[in-house]
């Protein structure tokens, strides 16, 4: 079939489904909805409907971003604008169906909004929501709304005819218009993408590779699992138009093996772009060959360093190249130029290349372009993914997308970039997201964990467990990285342990320009981000550790203590039977007692203690004794 | 053993760029790298025992022991961590009477722990084979395991 009629039969098949007389149900389940439990209602759906003899098409779809809400599910009634229902569970399925398939109540108490313009009553259109208001969605648009498994989707969805356009372009004329997107790696980096495919384009050799890094290994962040899994295709297109900028026939996808439905959605969707002539040999008939090849990571930080990537590609540990390195654009896999950027860029192109650098770059500050992709996690109401303007603030982010702290508890900092980033305090919610602004705060854009943090994370505790990350990932070679971190990270547990010295803090920070000046490679100069940030913006809580023995936020274990409130205690024995270590003692019906030199605060007692009594507190510091 | 470990390295050709899949792909049929594939995979690619070895042991994914007969993977991603993760690896560590990386004697029980498992709005949770236990508390821990401790 020519071009003409794949798109036609796509739009068809597209129409049809969105027209249709019969209701559209859609699941989200990738792996966060799945997590929440949406395959159960996938299924409950189909058994449901089968119960009821009502006929709906029910079609798994994407994650739409918010985590907090899932299983989502999206309802397009014939005639009726589509609804977004949040929290689902296989009870709520059988009422949806009753009542709102059957009869023609939409439910709007499990409603999270509406998509398009018409409206229903009671419940919001979900782009006006505050959660949803303040996003752009861009790279992430297709997320949520079509099935990642079908082509047809994303080829009525303008997919592919960013590929078509730029195959009608010549190599420079891509590379200009990139750098009109000013478009920047979606890796963290943020090094120009229009410069980085020029020296892919001009590197000499006759063979060359195009490498996609979705080898997500911060932990807390999945922008790139949830955009694979929602919308593969997208990233393919980018590839492939790469492929054809620097004149390269051959690519690869470095994905995390611990994420086998990405993987799994990769390989479908590379067989049905292989079918329909978007990939393989002669694609479109241009004379252009290009083949995608999916190597699974098996589990190394490091390997996010591209030297690292091309080494473990060729089947090698993944250790950084000792300076000077060679740019990969040159020397890469098997020592041929390699273009190697994140899954975001990659899928950003197709839009580039379709809609034209100008309308990328409408969106965004002077020197950050387009939308940032974030994991927003931690301690914020509305977890998930979501897609802003560059330039948004990151109050805005905490507390309109986010919908602020739970429990009312208050704002401690936000931490962005992993264990090579940041972390903020409340003084600089303020700053806008964009490269420039968040590395002259201290904290990196980094590739899209954002962690919010409150008054009870400790930050002496969360700066040890970036480093335990970095140390234990470090790849060993380089001195100052792997000895440079071990020390810092056992300065850090002596601290956190109460045997912090009041020279610690200096010392630390010396040990940390070592670090930063002498390592190899990313991971290593990166590594004392955390640490230096926790230094500069929350030195109380470090002098509060050390000199004072205490953890304010009532973390680290050594620096806090529990006890029994004397007043409260109505002896009812449940603490005692619950303590794992017999540190509790008492006679039923009388006040009960923790005896400090057992006790292991693990906090057993707090939480079985009945909520009507309360008679357990956890107070900073050391208690000698167990009364008060 | 032999017959199965050859049959799974007949399927890749032996080159270098192949031993992490080849890696991969033993450990996927096998449940782990037992000496004697490890060994064979060296012969089959013509690389010393010692490179294949250290590529094995340079990945995270790659385990040199057999695995127990259900998985339990505490998540330690930042969202987990700063919503308690330490203490519910704690607790699942005191229940099932093992640390990190270990397997209880009667092969039940394998403990890992996980950079992330990826529905952080329902930290901190723990993975058990398939299935995530969420918001958890050290209380739910001890429920759930009170009622599948093998002895």
């Amino acid at each position: 079939m020519n071009l003409d009629g794949i798109m036609q039969r796509a739009k068809e098949e597209w129409k049809a489904l969105q027209q249709s007389d019969k209701t559209l149900i859609c699941v989200g389940s990738a792996t966060c909805g799945r997590s929440a439990g949406a395959l159960d209602v996938l299924e409950a759906f189909h058994t449901e409907l089968k119960n009821k003899d009502v006929s709906a098409n029910v079609i798994e779809v994407g994650c739409m971003g918010p985590c907090y809400a899932e299983p989502l599910v999206y309802i397009v009634k014939p005639g009726r604008p589509g609804i977004c229902y949040r929290n689902i569970t296989t009870e709520k399925v059988a009422q949806l169906i009753e009542s709102y398939l059957v009869n023609d109540n939409p439910m709007p108490e499990h409603a999270m909004g509406t998509i398009g313009d018409d409206l229903v009553e009671g419940i919001p259109r979900l782009f006006d929501t505050p959660g949803f208001k303040p996003q752009k969605r861009r790279v992430f648009k297709n997320c949520g709304f079509i099935d990642p498994t079908n082509i047809n989707h994303y080829l009525a969805n303008d997919g592919y005819t960013g590929l078509v356009k730029a195959l009608g372009m010549t190599p420079d004329q891509i590379i200009e218009e990139l750098k009109t997107s000013g478009l920047r790696g979606r890796g963290g980096g943020g090094f120009p993408a229009g410069r980085k495919w020029e020296a892919g384009r001009n590197a000499l050799g006759e063979e060359k590779f195009v490498v996609c890094n979705a080898d997500e290994g911060d932990p807390g962040a999945f922008m790139d699992r949830s955009l694979i899994e929602g919308d593969p295709h997208a990233l393919l297109e980018g590839m492939i138009i790469a492929g054809h900028t620097i004149g390269a026939d051959k690519g690869y996808i470095y994905v995390r093996a611990e994420y086998p439905l990405a993987i799994k959605r990769l390989q479908i969707a590379i067989a049905q772009a292989k079918e329909k002539g978007f990939l393989g040999s002669n694609i479109l008939g241009k004379g252009f060959d290009f083949d995608i090849e999916i190597f699974q990571g098996a589990g190394a930080f490091v390997c996010g360093e591209s030297t690292a990537l091309t080494l473990s590609i060729e089947g090698k540990r993944g250790m950084p190249k000792a300076a000077p390195r060679p740019q990969t654009t040159e020397k890469g896999i098997f020592d041929k130029p390699t273009l190697l950027n994140n899954v975001k860029t990659f899928a950003s192109v197709p839009l580039i290349i379709t809609r034209g650098g100008g309308w990328f770059a409408s969106v965004g500050t002077e020197k950050s372009k387009g939308t940032a992709v974030f994991a927003l996690t931690g301690k914020v109401e509305n977890c998930g993914l979501i897609e802003v303007p560059m330039g948004i603030t990151l109050r805005e982010i905490v507390y309109d997308v986010g919908g602020g702290i739970p429990l009312g508890k208050k704002f401690k900092a936000v931490q962005t970039g992993g264990p090579s980033g940041g972390c903020l305090p409340a003084s600089l919610l303020d700053t806008p997201v964009d490269y420039d602004s968040l590395n002259a705060a201290g904290a990196i854009m980094g590739s899209g964990g954002m962690v919010v943090m409150d008054e009870e994370t400790c930050m002496v505790d969360v700066a040890r467990y970036f480093l335990d990350f970095t140390q234990k990932e470090s790849c060993g070679q380089c001195v100052p990285c792997s000895l440079g971190t071990k020390q810092m990270l056992d300065i850090l547990k002596d601290i956190t342990q109460g045997r912090g010295r009041p020279t610690d803090v200096e010392l630390l920070v010396e040990i940390a320009e070592a670090v930063k000046d002498g390592s190899l490679c990313g991971l290593g100069k990166s590594a004392p981000n955390p640490v230096l940030t926790a230094i500069r913006y929350f030195q109380e809580e470090y002098e509060a550790h050390i000199n004072e023995k205490r953890c304010l936020a009532k973390v680290c274990k050594a620096l806090i203590s529990y006890y029994i409130l004397q007043d409260k205690c109505k002896g009812c024995g449940i603490c005692l039977k619950s303590c794992p270590v017999e540190a509790i003692t008492g006679e039923k019906k009388e006040v009960h007692y923790i005896d400090q030199s057992k006790c292991i605060r693990c906090g057993m007692c707090l939480e079985k203690c009945p909520t009507k009594f309360s008679a357990i507190e956890c107070i900073p510091g050391q208690l000698n004794d167990g009364g008060e | 053993m032999e017959e199965r470990i050859d049959m799974i390295l007949s399927s890749h050709k032996p080159k270098v760029a192949e031993l992490i899949p080849l890696l991969q792909h033993v450990q996927r049929e096998l449940g782990y790298l037992p000496e004697e594939a490890m060994q064979r995979i060296a012969k089959y690619t013509r690389l010393p025992e010692s490179r294949v070895y250290g590529v094995a042991s340079f990945y995270a994914q790659f385990r040199f022991t057999p695995m127990g007969k259900n998985t339990v993977m505490v998540c330690r991603g930042t969202a987990c961590h700063v919503r308690g993760a330490e203490r519910i690896l704690e607790e699942t560590e005191r229940q099932l009477r093992i640390e990190e990386g270990e397997t209880t004697e009667d092969m039940e029980y394998t403990l890992e722990t996980v950079a992330c498992i990826g529905c952080c709005a329902l930290a901190p949770c723990i993975m058990i084979n398939d299935k995530v236990e969420a918001k958890l508390t050290t209380k739910k821990v001890a429920d759930i395991f009170a009622g599948r401790k093998s002895g």
